[in-house]
């Protein structure tokens, strides 16, 4: 395989993965207090979280860039005082998958947490454990074929990410073409092999994840 | 050791007005469903907040509206039993067990788990998890996990209401021996009224969210203090199972003490 296929493939792992351990950690919490915590502009939070499920990437990647570009009103934070910026780097395109891949962690274990025995919750208490004793030992395991299905949906779309990545990241070749993008320029520069070459490799590896997923969630749902 | 109970409770258009006060006994709580019999248990133990009045045990107050106590629920020190048990499906026997015996020091929970299991005859099955045990030793391990940290007061949720009946039979006699080993007050919730008149020191007849009558079986089945009470304790159904319909009813009473004969008379 050309080195260039193999960088791509790399960074397409390695964004992938990174993106999916926060996606867990942020969704799974935001999870918890969905299902679990009734509060004021709850739906509205949950909405808030699903748009990137439904907007079209670019639109996503724009919003990004008002955030974190070096004039957004976080990024220009950021720039005043480190002197980086995350655009165009590979964080960048960690960034635009984790905001793509959240609401798949988040609808599939919501919808996990919620469905725990709300009597097992009970008995929780009722023998001593606190709300976070009873999260971590009672409702998480419970949940957890839930959770590791939507670990494995969000893996598989940050793998496949390309629109957001694009508006964020760029397309620097050796730097930011990560698997979606570097077939993008293939087939734009007419390397139809090497462009079909990546194809298959992409469908096989999303094919894979996507046979885990189900896997674990037709025994959740 | 007793508990004492004043609240009141609005929900969902239903309303739970109730007021008793046992000691170390045996109490039943009686009435059809949907009186307020589960809610009632709710309360005492912490799941659910009371809209007003008092909840209190021996020299602990857990709640008091007027004075704002509300202890949370893992603070207080009730032992549970569901309707569905609700043994924790991914722990085995031991870790359901144990899962109740937060606070007991660390060299006392197995000797707590070793003194149970063999008392409540489970030794032997602690490596099972619950769904490949049977209905009997699923109530034992229920049983054993609400009375490892030696609660103040033992509530318990119609829990024999699913069971065939001799173990039916089998658990009532094994709820009474709980009851005299670990001398501690039992609130039963039962619709049964076999249960109701058998079992309790004292009975609490609940009806529409409101206490009915309260007092001894004896009393409460011959001298109903109204109609809807008597209505409760005289459906004939209930009784044919038992005696054929004879004027003068005796029942034994479950577990050790079988010498206890209480006695009833239909009219």
């Amino acid at each position: 395989m050309d080195s260039s296929v193999i960088f791509s493939m790399r960074l397409s792992l390695q964004v992938a993965a990174v993106a999916t351990i926060f996606v867990l950690i942020f969704g799974v919490t935001v999870a918890y207090f969905l299902a679990r915590k009734n509060f004021k502009g709850k739906e509205v939070l949950d909405v808030l979280f699903t748009l990137p499920l439904v907007l079209p990437p670019t639109v996503t990647g724009y919003y990004l860039i008002i955030a974190f570009g070096r004039n957004g009103f976080i990024g220009r934070y950021l720039y005043e005082l480190t002197g980086w910026s995350i655009m165009f780097t590979w964080y960048a395109a960690v960034l635009a998958s984790f905001v793509v891949a959240l609401p798949l962690m988040i609808k599939t274990s919501r919808a996990a947490i919620e469905s725990v025995d709300k009597n097992l919750i009970n008995a929780s208490f009722t023998l001593g454990h606190t709300e976070t004793g009873t999260a971590l030992k009672v409702i998480l395991p419970l949940a957890k074929k839930g959770i590791i299905a939507g670990a494995v949906l969000s893996f598989a779309r940050a793998l496949g990410e390309f629109g957001a990545t694009l508006m964020l990241a760029g397309n620097l070749p050796g730097k930011t073409d990560t698997m979606p993008l570097a077939i993008y320029s293939l087939a734009g520069s007419g390397d139809w092999d090497k462009a079909g070459g990546m194809v298959l490799l992409l469908t096989i590896m999303a094919g894979l994840f996507l046979y885990m997923a189900n896997r674990y969630s037709r025994k959740v749902f | 050791m007793g508990l004492t109970v004043d609240i009141k409770k609005r929900l969902n258009g239903f309303t739970l007005d109730a007021s008793w006060e046992i000691g170390n006994e045996l109490a039943v709580l009686f009435g059809q469903s949907g009186a307020g019999k589960s809610l009632t248990l709710q309360l005492i133990a912490g799941l659910m907040k009371p809209d007003s009045g008092i909840i209190s045990s021996g020299e602990n107050d857990y709640f008091d509206q007027a004075r704002g106590i509300n202890i949370p629920p893992y603070k207080r020190s009730f032992g549970y039993v569901f309707q569905d048990l609700a043994l924790f499906p991914h722990m085995t026997v031991r870790e359901n067990i144990l899962y109740g015996s937060k606070g007991v020091p660390d060299e006392e929970r197995l000797e707590r788990l070793a003194d149970l299991t063999g008392k409540f005859r489970i030794s032997g099955i602690e490596d099972k998890m619950p769904s490949e045990i049977s209905g009997g030793q699923k109530q034992r391990v229920a049983f054993a996990r609400a009375l490892i940290r030696r609660p103040e007061v033992l509530l318990l949720d119609e829990p024999f209401s699913a069971l065939d009946n001799p173990l039916r039979i089998e658990m009532r006699a094994f709820l009474m021996q709980v009851r005299e080993d670990f001398n501690l007050p039992v609130v039963l919730v039962t619709h049964d009224v076999y249960e109701a008149f058998t079992m309790p020191d004292q009975l609490i007849v609940y009806s529409n969210g409101r206490v009915a009558q309260t007092g001894a079986p004896s009393e409460v089945f011959s001298r109903p203090a109204s109609k809807e009470v008597e209505l409760l304790v005289s459906a004939k159904d209930i009784y044919s199972e038992m005696s054929g319909m004879k004027k003068v009813v005796h029942f034994d009473r479950p577990g050790p003490d079988l010498h206890r004969k209480a006695e009833i008379v239909i009219n």
